[in-house]
């Protein structure tokens, strides 16, 4: 069996990483960057967790547009099956082959090793990220939402890097994917997936980072409301509320501010554009309690 | 290097982080790939391949700053440097350069470490904060900050401080006492761990940040549950319509989705002082997780006992309502001691017929009962007419029935009594009830 070898060392150090991804609008910190290496050195998936609009799956589309490879992406739910995510025979295909035999003559056998070729098999984002010649990156998203039988499927792909396809045998990676899961962390994933994966948990960035976040994304903000802007996040975010805002939602917000040719962030304008950031009732009405107490 | 690296993993593994030999292996792995004078890089490496919970996170990076420890700064200590005014200085700038000059020197003059005394890293941390008065500084500045984000960058800075400080104390005495005997001593339980009835104030801080993702969790697992119980009855309606399509050959038969009903709850919780961190954690818990049940009514006592569901349903904030629920409702009917005989007795002659087959009812409760009598007669009652009755003790087991404890005599009456002293075990029974 041919060894399995991703092209080596696709990415030269700690520091390429974290500009290869700035040069894409990714501001990567120390643990990402360090992880995305890691990743790649070790041949090994990463799962990344952490409350949602944190930019998990902005991660692997950022490595992928910076590696110029594909990006595969198999999204999970309840109900997820192997026809979903690995592969499916085309039977629709088969019957009419097999029709087509029957005035033809052809025997069994031959018809056999035929219906079950390349030709009739319908490949889904595992396989697919297997087979696929040219460097790719798989994304297997929320993958919280299938269920603990389901995820055993993963454990083949992940970390033998082949998927067995009775009939054919078993295909080998040509060259070994870059892997990310991504986990809202609705439950928890089962020791064997994650002994597998290296872990990167992202959580709400600092206040400088999300100011450079911001500035990155939203290079029509004005700097200083960008350092205001996250900071009044930063604040939300210390309330006790159902669902802090997220750095997406933070970004809406910014554009917001840009669309109203905002110039200077009071009280009164936070609280009109609120429900930019924040989803719940609640929620609102307790951060504007909070800006008319602080006046 | 491996020397350091087993005795880190073993470390790691003796403070309660679950780190599997394969998991080690990745970690070595990992570490042969980053710089090893780069600290951030090797801390990310480590991290990545060994802590795979966030709430493990803090745990391990008090294990890694004593194993691999800056060296402490060699400030000379200057005594024209008027500390007060740096303090105030660093808190309003919130410079994390100021912070840290201003940490050192105030451990280095202010802590009083001297070599050879036991390590008390705690101790020393609490001694400088109180010298220094960060307190006082951060409430006099807070009295004069306007607007919210000021008083916030505030806090902010007076955490980072407070870290500052408790880094610098460590790296004093990594220097002197080595890794280990620090590691031991700034040894703190994972938050699934922390005792109920023991918790610290920063412990309680940490189990209230790790309470609502755990709801979370279980609320998708219980729902997931109802979901996947099997499948239902046969639906004749839809395999017909499907089997059109393999030749009127029912070859794949389609199922009626199941209904199974949600249980109803009904709580009662002692909230007498001590056990309130319990009360208020577990209520907490169930209320979280109410969509998961068709109605969750929630009583609370000490001697006496009256229904707080109304709270809970008005308030959006949960913390605001657990505040109201000790101002407001009618717990102190006699001497305010814990009197579950009479709690109990008056919850069964005002509320006992409302119990039925449907309601589960959840005991919480040391059932320390001040010597009184016990009137386990109205729990039999209940049990009864009930579904379920369960009892969770926050007490350790080794401690039920002794002294006034007569957990005994009503477990004769419930389903099952569980201990329950930390997020580990309620998480267990909580999943097990859905």
């Amino acid at each position: 069996m041919a060894t399995a070898r991703s092209v080596a060392e696709r990415f030269e150090s700690l520091g390429s990483v974290r500009e290869g991804l700035a040069g894409v609008d990714y501001l990567a910190d120390d643990a990402i960057a360090g992880v995305v290496f890691l990743a790649d050195r070790l041949d090994k998936p990463v799962l990344v967790e952490g409350p949602a609009g944190t930019g998990k799956t902005e991660l692997a589309k950022a490595v992928a547009r910076w590696a110029g490879s594909r990006l595969i992406r198999l999204q999970c739910y309840e109900g997820l099956d192997e026809s979903k995510a690995l592969y499916e025979w085309n039977y629709r295909k088969q019957l009419l082959r097999i029709q087509a035999g029957e005035g033809a003559g052809t025997s069994w056998a031959d018809l056999e090793g035929d219906i079950f070729t390349e030709e009739f098999l319908l490949t889904r984002p595992l396989l697919e990220a297997i087979r696929a010649d040219e460097p790719v990156v798989l994304l297997i998203d929320e993958v919280d939402r299938v269920e603990v039988e389901t995820e055993a499927l993963l454990l083949e792909v992940l970390s033998d890097w082949q998927v067995s396809v009775p009939e054919m045998g078993t295909v080998v990676a040509r060259r070994i994917p870059l892997v990310f899961l991504t986990s809202n962390g609705t439950r928890d994933l089962s020791e064997a997936l994650k002994r597998r994966c290296l872990y990167l948990h992202l959580d709400y960035p600092s206040v400088e980072r999300e100011r450079e976040i911001i500035l990155a994304r939203v290079p029509e903000l004005p700097g200083h409301l960008a350092a205001e802007v996250a900071r009044v996040v930063r604040s939300l975010r210390m309330l006790d509320l159902r669902k802090p805002p997220s750095v997406s939602e933070t970004l809406d917000w910014a554009r917001t501010l840009v669309i109203l040719g905002v110039d200077t962030l009071d009280a009164d304008v936070t609280e009109s554009t609120l429900h930019v950031l924040l989803k719940h009732r609640a929620d609102i009405a307790a951060a504007a309690r909070e800006l008319k107490t602080a006046g | 290097m491996l020397d350091l690296l087993a005795g880190f993993v073993g470390e790691l593994r003796a403070a309660g982080l679950p780190v599997s030999l394969t998991e080690n292996i990745d970690a070595m792995a990992a570490v042969s790939h980053v710089p090893l004078d780069d600290r951030e890089a090797l801390r990310v490496a480590m991290a990545a391949t060994m802590v795979k919970r966030p709430e493990h996170r803090p745990a391990f990076d008090t294990v890694f700053e004593a194993y691999f420890a800056l060296a402490p700064a060699s400030l000379p200590d200057d005594p024209d440097v008027d500390l007060g005014a740096l303090l105030d200085e660093a808190l309003v700038s919130g410079d994390t350069e100021a912070v840290r000059r201003l940490a050192q020197l105030a451990v280095a003059r202010l802590a009083g470490m001297e070599a050879g005394r036991g390590v008390r890293g705690s101790a020393y941390v609490f001694k400088t904060l109180r010298l220094l008065d960060v307190e006082g500084a951060l409430a006099r500045l807070l009295a004069g900050a306007d607007g919210w984000l000021e008083r916030d960058d505030l806090a902010a800075a007076g955490e980072r401080l407070r870290g500052e400080i408790e880094a610098e104390v460590r790296r004093r005495l990594v220097a002197e006492k080595g890794p280990q005997a620090v590691a031991r001593s700034v040894r703190r339980p994972l938050p699934e761990d922390v005792d109920f009835l023991h918790a610290s104030r920063d412990d309680l801080a940490a189990l209230h940040r790790a309470l609502r993702p755990l709801a979370r969790r279980m609320a998708s697992r219980l729902a997931r549950r109802r979901r996947q119980g099997g499948h239902g009855r046969l639906d004749f309606r839809r395999t017909l319509r499907r089997s059109l399509s393999t030749g009127g050959v029912p070859a794949d038969p389609r199922f009626r989705r199941p209904h199974p009903h949600k249980p109803e709850i009904v709580v009662l919780a002692d909230v007498s002082g001590s056990v309130a961190t319990f009360a208020r954690f577990t209520l907490q818990l169930v209320h979280a997780l109410s969509g998961e049940f068709s109605a969750v009514r929630t009583f609370v006592f000490i001697d006496g006992i009256d229904e707080v569901t109304r709270l809970f349903a008005e308030s959006d904030d949960l913390t605001s309502a657990l505040a109201r629920v000790h101002q407001e409702a009618d717990v102190v009917a006699a001497d305010g001691h814990s009197d579950y005989g009479r709690a109990f007795a008056a919850f069964g002659a005002r509320w006992g017929r409302e119990i039925t087959g449907r309601t589960s009812v959840i005991v919480l409760g040391d059932a320390r009962n001040n010597y009184h009598a016990s009137s386990a007669g109205v729990l039999a009652e209940l049990h009864r007419r009930a579904r379920r009755v369960w009892w969770l003790n926050p007490e350790p087991r080794s401690y039920w029935d002794t002294g006034d404890s007569i957990v005994a005599e009503y477990a004769r009456h419930c389903d099952g009594v569980f201990e329950c002293r930390n997020l580990r075990q309620l998480e267990a029974f909580v999943s097990q009830i859905g």
